[in-house]
């Protein structure tokens, strides 16, 4: 199979052609078309966790993640019905009824993914019972500070730790709903030896979960600095 | 030679018949937990420097299964059962008896290191509920009384002959 033959396929009715291998997420984007998405990012690996990228596949009732299926010849995709619409309202709502999403007192108001998207998608208000998590904040670090209340698990702060810093101090403990991110061996920030203070991860944080003390967020989030470095490494 | 190198040398074995593979984690967390009894903070950084791999993904891995313990596990362990029947039957009840006569929260151990008190999913006894597991001996039926009465037995050092 040829790397860089070219395939054609349909989304939202259009008529697309792309490098083969590509994700559906990326030719959409490739194309003009947003495929909402919280934990894909460009330059890091793929990770399907969110799930708002649930597209629909003529010819499947499944529905697959659009930033892991890559795209077929012939593919026709809907990005965008109303029953896509219903289910990503639900997402949002879940990410929000999981944690503590304030946004009036949240660092990352106004510049936060999670709000941009609710917004867009039109969710005003949360049916489900939200949890409110009292985890401790912890910014015993320098100038980095974590707060797991608000965080929603989208994994890019330890993609972009292992993937493009290369030190992996970020990882995940227990599961469901008392997984957590962690440094090192669980230990605080400020005693994480293996840390490089790179600042990656809080300028990659789609929410306020981790941010840099006493900085203004508009110059913290460069959300971009993973597509970068991936491209700059690729182009040596 | 120490019971310490002896284990050393046993995990040493472990590590070299998996190649040292990253890939062999679970393996060798099985088998480390088997020949320490529980798995401590410096035995994870020891074997995540042994397969060149973070510690971090080494603690989330660990932290992942309930089968892992990284607390010292007491002498005697009893095991909770909270299967649908058995939370139906009043387990519930039973291991806050045993969590006020003994004094230990569940998932830890007495001051003085003799019981544990852990929970699990279904055992499969679902017909003698609430079961209660006890070392490795099953309580059917069990009552907070029952049950107290036979750790106290096994704390005492008898053997438990009512089984």
């Amino acid at each position: 199979m040829a790397e860089n033959s070219m395939i054609t396929l349909k989304i939202d009715g259009v008529q697309v052609s792309v490098l083969e291998g590509t994700t559906i997420l990326k030719a959409a984007k490739d194309n003009g078309i947003l495929i909402p998405t919280l934990c894909d990012l460009e330059g890091l690996t793929p990770y399907g966790g969110c799930r708002l990228c649930l597209v629909e596949v003529t010819g499947s009732p499944k529905l697959f993640p659009a930033c892991t299926t890559p795209a077929n010849s012939g593919m026709e995709v809907t990005t965008n019905s109303e029953r896509l619409k219903s289910y990503r309202k639900m997402t949002i709502q879940l990410l929000m009824a999981e944690r503590v999403h304030m946004c009036a007192v949240c660092v990352a108001n106004d510049h936060c993914e999670l709000q941009a998207l609710a917004n867009q998608l039109g969710v005003n208000h949360v049916v489900l019972e939200r949890h409110f998590t009292r985890e401790p904040i912890d910014s015993s670090h320098d100038f980095l500070v974590i707060d797991r209340n608000r965080c929603i698990l989208c994994l890019r702060c330890v993609r972009v730790c292992d993937k493009i810093e290369g030190v992996h101090t970020l990882d995940l403990k227990n599961r469901s709903k008392d997984t957590e991110v962690i440094m090192d061996l669980d230990e605080s920030w400020g005693n994480s030896c293996s840390c490089t203070g790179c600042r990656k991860c809080a300028k990659v944080c789609p929410v306020g979960a981790i941010y840099i003390e006493g900085e203004a967020i508009t110059q913290t989030k460069h959300r971009d600095v993973a597509e970068f470095i991936t491209a700059r490494r690729n182009n040596r | 030679m120490t019971t310490e190198d002896i284990r050393r040398a046993q995990l040493e074995r472990v590590l070299k018949k998996n190649n040292y593979q990253k890939s062999a984690l679970l393996e060798i967390l099985h088998s480390a937990q088997e020949i320490y009894g529980y798995l401590d903070q410096n035995l994870l950084v020891d074997i995540a420097g042994s397969l060149n791999l973070p510690p971090s993904h080494v603690y989330g891995v660990v932290t992942f299964y309930s089968y892992f313990k990284m607390r010292k596990p007491g002498q005697h362990i009893v095991t909770a059962c909270l299967g649908t029947a058995c939370y139906v039957k009043g387990v519930k009840q039973i291991i806050e008896a045993i969590e006020e006569e003994f004094n230990l929260k569940v998932g830890g151990s007495t001051a003085d290191g003799k019981l544990s008190l852990s929970l699990t999913r279904c055992i499969g006894a679902c017909a003698m509920a609430p079961a209660v597991v006890l070392d490795d001996q099953v309580i059917g039926k069990a009552t907070k009384e029952i049950v107290i009465e036979r750790i106290r037995n096994v704390l005492a050092g008898e053997r438990d002959e009512s089984v």
